[in-house]
């Protein structure tokens, strides 16, 4: 993606820290700049979730981009955080243990790397809680 | 009096068996797993490295004790294993602890004393009055050279180690060093593996640093090894920690809770951090630890420590994050051809 | 607004077309078009082309003014315009002509799609193609586009359950359609089993249930109703057009499994063309998967929610059922070349009202297409009907 792009969004990527909008109380993350409930009007802070959360739905990639393949197979879901918000991640468990409903919590670790020379980029995946 | 303020401990969930690491080399697995006493060791997953155990092992220390990050002054990553040869895992641990950006930070090598050299660093920042809070870690996802002697313990963890003056959970009464240049184990600049010197490694290396750090630390505190509840010693494997500890006058019952060797491997960086909340994760106020650590090439840092009573308090919280015993039962194992695409040992196309 | 009529269609043959190239891909097209419309190329006001990574697959933008130039309408200096919303980007450039024509602005406007897709290998595919999605927050946390899919499809069946074999079906059907289609990538009829044990892609997702990588053009000719049989004697004119968009990433949907932009799209094209669901004869639907199948036939509104299993198993979208969905063989059998399949869409319906889809020829009046991008952030919706 770039070393800009990555770097601008580490502290989102490691910390999970997304938005919230103080005016209408919504969270957001990934970070949102602007409310869409709210646009203009709204008052948006940083904000740092708990990380844990619930499975809302998964599947197992078992062929990926040419960066993941070495991950291959593994379990991407779309996880609920306890404060309402849904984000895409990895979780990190064997490939029959995923269930909607699961349990997970939030854990750092490497996303990808560029090539042997380049930068390595790290965030946030999940385990089962 | 500066002390301990908290720590934290990460292992990987993966282990592989000394004997099916023996199977490939076609060596007898359960010779060399007594010869060493080393079972089994901790193997990284495929997307943890230095800097994801480090941060990890500093959440844990973080989670046990409510103070703010952002007084956290220094963060002293101690490996051999960092990621990047240029650029430091410490600042990533920083941004990831919410330390950052007013702090000092570097990383350091000094073989598998580098985290406690970093304790040392930080405790004379605290009591310089520089910062109130020093993060030291030793953390490494070590590699041994295939079929080599070392490939059945070079393992992946790390320890945290929070070092302040305010209500420290155990006061470190007094730290000195014994170094040397001593050649026992190196590895050069774009190496992938180590060298070593095989059995120089022991008496020269190990045993003349270890031993003469510790009786120099009984010296000048006037101790005898039955003065302390719990003797922590660099765990490269079983052996050499038994016979060092043993020779100094310490007992199996003193070492055997900060010996971690058996069912994790060496950890390096991270072995005696590791043994040291190993044994925090169970010691009682009043209690003390006598540790050592061994960095090949060559030193040992040794520390006097004692427990206070913050550590069964109610502004300290042990149960907020896994113990090392914890981590270790948590586990899956590996065959070889898995233990060798997580270590990078297969030469993948570009 | 005037009314618009379809009065000209091409296409290339869909597939791995290694001796053609980007942009003669649009001129095969495009000439056919052209000579299906009894035009010379002169008559043309405006070009809208619609693809999606032109400078991904190829390396090249400004490919409006490549492709007009090859076209041989350079020198006449029309407005020449790509449109882009990733696999939706050839629903767009319909829309965009459809509104130049109805507007009054332009009298003959063409609506292109083209995808030249390899030329590149399928790790880069693959990753062109995750552009589709949100790069940031749902490609680098490593959901592949099929993964997405296959998030959609685990949410929909646990909330109304689906066999794996009713799937399965919605894959053997279009395939058996693509069969009796000149310019599909396959051509062969295929069985259940061959579905259910082709290899995993992302579970519950096999190969089989996702449309392939292709090369490939479409091209449509509008002008207005009234021009219509200056050009051909079986004009289809378009009843109504609709377009909306949703959350770029799954995860910010009001429901995973259910496409609001696909009901948002229909709603307005059918508000505009005055007619009902049960007025539709056929539909080609966006099966980039055929989990998406499933949905665009409950979406668009035409079964309730979790029924469409059961309904591909019972025949009711087979070219002889109640509804017969992708006539043509959908993504799946012709291929998905992601800019063009928009267009091809048009150009299969207007085929099938003027009487000439011959093995698969539907008997129907009104026909609708629908065209997604991405899991559902674009989609377009038409309806045609016989002039």
């Amino acid at each position: 993606m770039g070393v800009p792009r990555y770097w601008r969004k580490q502290k989102n990527r490691y910390n999970l820290i997304g938005t919230m909008c103080k005016t209408c109380g919504s969270y957001y993350f990934p970070p949102r700049e602007l409310c869409p409930k709210c646009r203009r009007d709204g008052e948006i802070v940083e904000y740092q979730f708990k990380g844990t959360g619930k499975i809302v739905t998964y599947t197992i990639i078992r062929t990926a981009a040419k960066e993941y393949d070495y991950l291959t197979p593994y379990v991407v879901a779309i996880i609920e955080l306890d404060e309402g918000t849904r984000m895409t991640a990895q979780v990190i468990c064997d490939i029959d243990k995923p269930y909607i409903g699961m349990p997970v919590k939030s854990v750092f670790r490497k996303i990808t790397e560029e090539g042997k020379t380049g930068m390595l980029v790290y965030g946030t995946k999940f385990v089962p809680a | 009096m500066v002390g301990i303020i908290t720590y934290g401990a990460y292992l990987p969930r993966y282990r592989i068996k000394t004997e099916e690491i023996a199977r490939v080399w076609g060596a007898n697995g359960a010779d060399i797993s007594r010869g060493l006493g080393v079972f089994e060791k901790s193997v990284p997953d495929l997307d943890e490295d230095t800097i994801t155990i480090s941060v990890e092992a500093a959440r844990a220390a973080l989670a046990r004790r409510d103070l703010d990050p952002a007084e956290i002054g220094a963060i002293y990553v101690g490996s051999e294993s960092h990621p990047y040869a240029v650029k430091p895992t410490s600042v990533t641990v920083g941004e990831a602890i919410g330390a950052t950006p007013v702090m000092t930070a570097a990383d350091l090598e000094f073989a598998c004393k580098a985290g406690t050299a970093g304790v040392q660093a930080g405790m004379g920042l605290v009591k310089s009055g520089m910062v109130k809070y020093a993060l030291a870690i030793g953390s490494d996802t070590a590699q041994g050279a295939p079929g080599d002697a070392l490939e059945y313990t070079a393992s992946a963890g790390g320890g945290a180690i929070l070092v302040g003056e305010e209500d420290p959970i155990a006061e470190i009464n007094h730290t000195l060093s014994f170094s040397s240049d001593t050649p026992d184990f190196w590895r050069r600049e774009g190496q992938e593996y180590p060298s070593h010197g095989g059995r120089f490694s022991g008496e020269p290396g190990y045993f003349k640093h270890v031993v003469g750090a510790s009786k120099m630390m009984l010296e000048a505190m006037g101790t005898r090894p039955s003065d302390y509840d719990y003797a922590i010693f660099h765990q490269p494997n079983a052996k050499f920690p038994r016979n060092a500890s043993k020779s100094l006058g310490f007992s199996a019952e003193q070492i055997n809770p900060g010996l971690m060797v058996p069912y994790l491997g060496n950890t390096y960086s991270g072995a005696v951090p590791v043994g040291l909340s190993a044994v925090l994760d169970v010691a009682k106020p009043g209690e003390r630890i006598f540790v050592t650590s061994y960095g090949s090439g060559a030193g040992s840092d040794s520390f006097d420590i004692t427990v206070t009573d913050v550590i069964d308090s109610d502004i300290f919280d042990r149960s907020a994050a896994p113990t090392v015993a914890d981590l270790l039962a948590d586990k899956k194992y590996l065959d070889y051809a898995l233990y060798a695409k997580h270590k990078g040992k297969i030469v993948m196309p570009e | 607004m005037r009314e618009v009529a379809v009065v000209g269609v091409g296409l290339t043959e869909f597939g791995e077309k290694w001796n053609t190239s980007f942009r003669n891909l649009f001129v095969e097209a495009g000439a056919h078009a052209l000579e299906d419309a009894g035009m010379g190329g002169d008559e043309i006001d405006e070009i809208f082309v619609g693809n999606m990574s032109a400078g991904r697959f190829v390396l090249q933008e400004h490919v409006g003014a490549l492709i007009a130039d090859y076209a041989g309408l350079a020198s006449n200096h029309i407005p020449v315009t790509r449109v882009e919303a990733a696999c939706a980007s050839g629903g767009l450039a319909f829309r965009q002509a459809y509104t130049a024509v109805a507007s009054g602005l332009s009298d003959i406007v063409v609506a292109a799609g083209v995808e030249k897709m390899n030329d590149v290998d399928g790790s880069e595919t693959t990753d062109a193609l995750a552009g589709a999605a949100d790069r940031e927050w749902e490609g680098l946390a490593g959901a592949t586009f099929p993964g997405l899919y296959s998030l959609i499809a685990v949410d929909y069946i646990h909330k109304y359950g689906l066999t794996r074999e009713q799937l399965g079906m919605v894959s053997v059907k279009n395939h058996r359609n693509g069969a009796k289609n000149p310019i599909a990538q396959f051509q062969k009829e295929i069985t259940l089993d061959t579905v259910l044990n082709s290899t995993l892609v992302a579970d519950p997702l096999r190969l089989m249930d996702c449309s392939p990588v292709t090369d490939g053009a479409a091209a449509v000719i509008l002008c207005p109703l009234d021009r219509a049989k200056e050009f051909t004697d079986t004009p289809v004119k378009i009843l109504g057009v609709g377009q909306a968009t949703d959350t770029i990433s799954l995860h910010d949907r009001r429901d995973i499994s259910t496409l609001d932009a696909t009901t948002a799209a229909a709603n307005v094209a059918f508000r505009q063309a005055k007619v009902e669901r049960k007025d539709i004869g056929m539909v080609e639907v966006h099966d980039c998967f055929t989990i998406a199948e499933l949905c665009a036939i409950e979406d668009l509104g035409f079964a309730k929610k979790g029924t469409a299993g059961k309904l591909t198993e019972e025949g009711w979208t087979a070219l002889d059922g109640g509804l017969p969905i992708n006539p043509s063989g959908g993504l799946k059998a012709c291929g998905h070349p992601v800019g063009a399949t928009g267009i091809k869409q048009v150009c299969e319906i207007t085929t099938q009202l003027r009487g000439e889809a011959g093995a698969r020829q539907v008997d129907a009046d009104i026909g609708m297409t629908h065209n997604v991008g991405g899991t559902g952030a674009t989609v377009v919706c038409n309806i045609l009907g016989r002039a």
